[in-house]
């Protein structure tokens, strides 16, 4: 009988920490497979972000850096300039990449690192227990907003994305999302077209991924991703806006 | 290469790149932004990796990674920048990862000025970011010494696996001096890569480079690993210079630019049959109690000392704690980024000892 899918063997073999249902187990094993098809695993060095995500140097079979909040980007910045032949990607939140820190992504992706980032957008922060995310769509409850986000106190949810696509700088930019098998698939593609502009050596790539929270937007798996579809696709459109 | 005359933190720069560094990461601030400006042409050159980060904070965290890659890292800075830094420079000490931190101090606090001070000698050597942790502090007071530590701070970092933060001040940074590089050419990868770098794990099994430790008491462990290991370096590593106290009645105690400054002091004093001399640290972290608590033992000639510091008191509550109470410690402070002149101090040691 053949083998039509099995555990990528950049992938630990060991239960995460992750909610049941969370998004992040998802993308681990994307980034995992790309590793793989690419044969990278022992020429690649991942940064974590401080966030729930602090812990994927359990579950992915690499060499990793740990970062303080938000300084993902400069930590890999040092790493790909010491080792220039390495792959070095970044791993990072919402809160982490774009609240506190907005500075490093933003110089990161200006000065073209070659550097890969994987920017997962769900909309709160997961770790430190459901307050406003930058990314926090109107309206939404979290523990600090807790008649939901209002445009006129808080401001609109900030577009990654887009905000880096001003800069001239960047390969590649694209948001996907993980809410349905469909698009898991397009999400995997832009995954691994990101970390294949690095080894062409092409510059600062980036894949924005809408995923769910099921603990913090309280909601069970399958309704939290539908209600990725139905509230966070109107604010985050999906689609490569640099190739 | 004979002597050369160099401003400090061109000499600086210059001895970095002896020094054997692959990466520098900065931030500009006065008074030390020459060290950067030299780095930017002249690391590169030597096959070294120049970044001007976005901020204080970008550049302590490439420190960072550059250092967990297993290479020479090291940034410059000065009062706020290093400051800004102190997360950074904590996770450092707590992953402990080897790195060169300067501070060209100046005046404080909050933006105070960008004259020469002294007022950051707690926040180097007690910690100044959160927990419990230590950087070896260097204290130079002329130019030479500046670059004879640029060229021990690699090897003590890599030797405790600690940030080596070398503490100058906007005098030694903006002044000229005749230095000598004399048989210093650039150590080229001459380092073992150190076997924790992250490097791709080729062969072997992943390397981590953390500071966080959430499991039961993992972090009460690291923290007691920490101690055994600062204990060691208390006894192997504590420097300090003494000058003329072989006869002495009376001591100033000084560092770094105030250090140098006191040597005029000895002088002054010694000219007019006062037996003054010299306790000078080098190294203000491990601070050199042994020693200094040998100086006033049983049968010991020494009265009083005078500590004398750019800023408002600070060494002087660890010579006090090394002289443990045996004599009189005196405290003569100039703060603000004012630097006094050798008669003023020699004025205050007049109305110590009448």
């Amino acid at each position: 009988m053949a083998i039509v899918a099995q555990k990528p063997e950049s992938l630990l073999d060991v239960t995460t920490h992750y909610c049941p249902g969370c998004g992040h187990g998802v993308v681990h094993r994307l980034v995992a497979e790309v590793i793989d098809e690419f044969g990278i695993r022992e020429t690649t060095i991942g940064v974590s972000p401080v966030g729930c995500s602090i812990l994927a140097y359990n579950y992915l079979d690499i060499d990793f850096a740990e970062a303080i909040h938000g300084r993902a980007p400069a930590i890999a910045t040092g790493i790909k300039r010491m080792h220039p032949d390495k792959i070095v990607f970044t791993y990072q939140g919402d809160g982490d990449l774009i609240s506190i820190g907005g500075n490093e992504i933003l110089h990161a992706a200006n000065r073209g690192e070659k550097i890969t980032v994987i920017f997962i957008n769900n909309a709160i922060y997961g770790m430190t227990g459901g307050q406003m995310a930058p990314t926090t769509i109107p309206g939404q409850k979290t523990t600090t907003t807790p008649l939901g986000r209002s445009v006129e106190r808080e401001g609109p949810p900030i577009r990654v994305v887009e905000l880096l696509n001003t800069l001239q700088a960047p390969s590649f930019l694209a948001r996907v999302s993980t809410h349905d098998a469909k698009n898991i698939m397009k999400a995997k593609k832009a995954i691994r077209k990101a970390f294949q502009m690095q080894i062409e050596g092409k510059g600062f790539s980036l894949v924005e991924v809408l995923s769910n929270c099921t603990t913090n937007w309280k909601l069970e798996p399958a309704t939290a991703n539908r209600w990725i579809a139905e509230n966070m696709l109107e604010f985050f459109p999906l689609g490569t806006v640099r190739e | 290469m004979g002597k050369v005359l160099m401003k400090g933190n061109e000499a600086l720069a210059e001895a970095a790149i002896r020094a054997g560094v692959d990466g520098f990461f900065a931030y500009p601030i006065t008074p030390q932004n020459e060290v950067g400006e030299y780095l930017s042409l002249h690391l590169p050159e030597a096959g070294g990796v120049f970044v001007q980060a976005e901020s204080e904070l970008g550049a302590i965290n490439m420190v960072f990674g550059a250092a967990a890659a297993g290479k020479r890292a090291m940034t410059s800075s000065s009062g706020p920048g290093i400051s800004l830094k102190q997360e950074g420079i904590s996770t450092l000490a707590g992953a402990e990862m080897p790195c060169v931190i300067v501070n060209m101090t100046r005046g404080g606090p909050g933006l105070g000025n960008i004259a020469p001070a002294q007022s950051d000698y707690f926040q180097a050597t007690k910690g100044g970011g959160h927990g419990d942790y230590h950087c070896i502090v260097l204290a130079p007071s002329t130019i030479q010494e500046l670059v004879d530590f640029m060229f021990e701070a690699f090897p003590l970092a890599e030797k405790w696996r600690l940030p080596v933060m070398i503490l100058g001040d906007g005098a030694l940074g903006q002044m000229m001096e005749p230095v000598d590089f004399r048989g210093r050419e650039r150590l080229a990868d001459s380092r073992k890569q150190p076997e924790w770098a992250l490097t791709g794990a080729k062969g072997r099994k992943p390397h981590l480079v953390k500071s966080l430790f959430l499991h039961g008491d993992d972090l009460y462990h690291f923290n007691l690993r920490q101690q055994e290991k600062w204990e060691k370096i208390q006894a192997e590593e504590p420097k300090l210079e003494l000058v003329a106290m072989e006869d002495a009645d009376y001591a100033i105690a000084a560092f770094g630019s105030m250090g140098r400054i006191a040597g005029s002091v000895i002088d002054l004093a010694r000219a007019e049959g006062i037996k003054l001399g010299l306790i000078r640290p080098l190294t203000l972290w491990p601070f050199p109690n042994k020693a200094i608590a040998e100086l006033v033992g049983d049968g010991t000639l020494l009265q009083r000392i005078l500590t004398v510091e750019m800023n408002l008191g600070q060494m002087v509550e660890d010579v006090r704690l090394a002289v443990n109470g045996k004599i009189p410690v005196d405290f003569f402070g100039s703060p603000g980024g004012r630097v006094p002149m050798p008669e003023e101090v020699l004025a205050e040691l007049h109305k110590i000892i009448g």
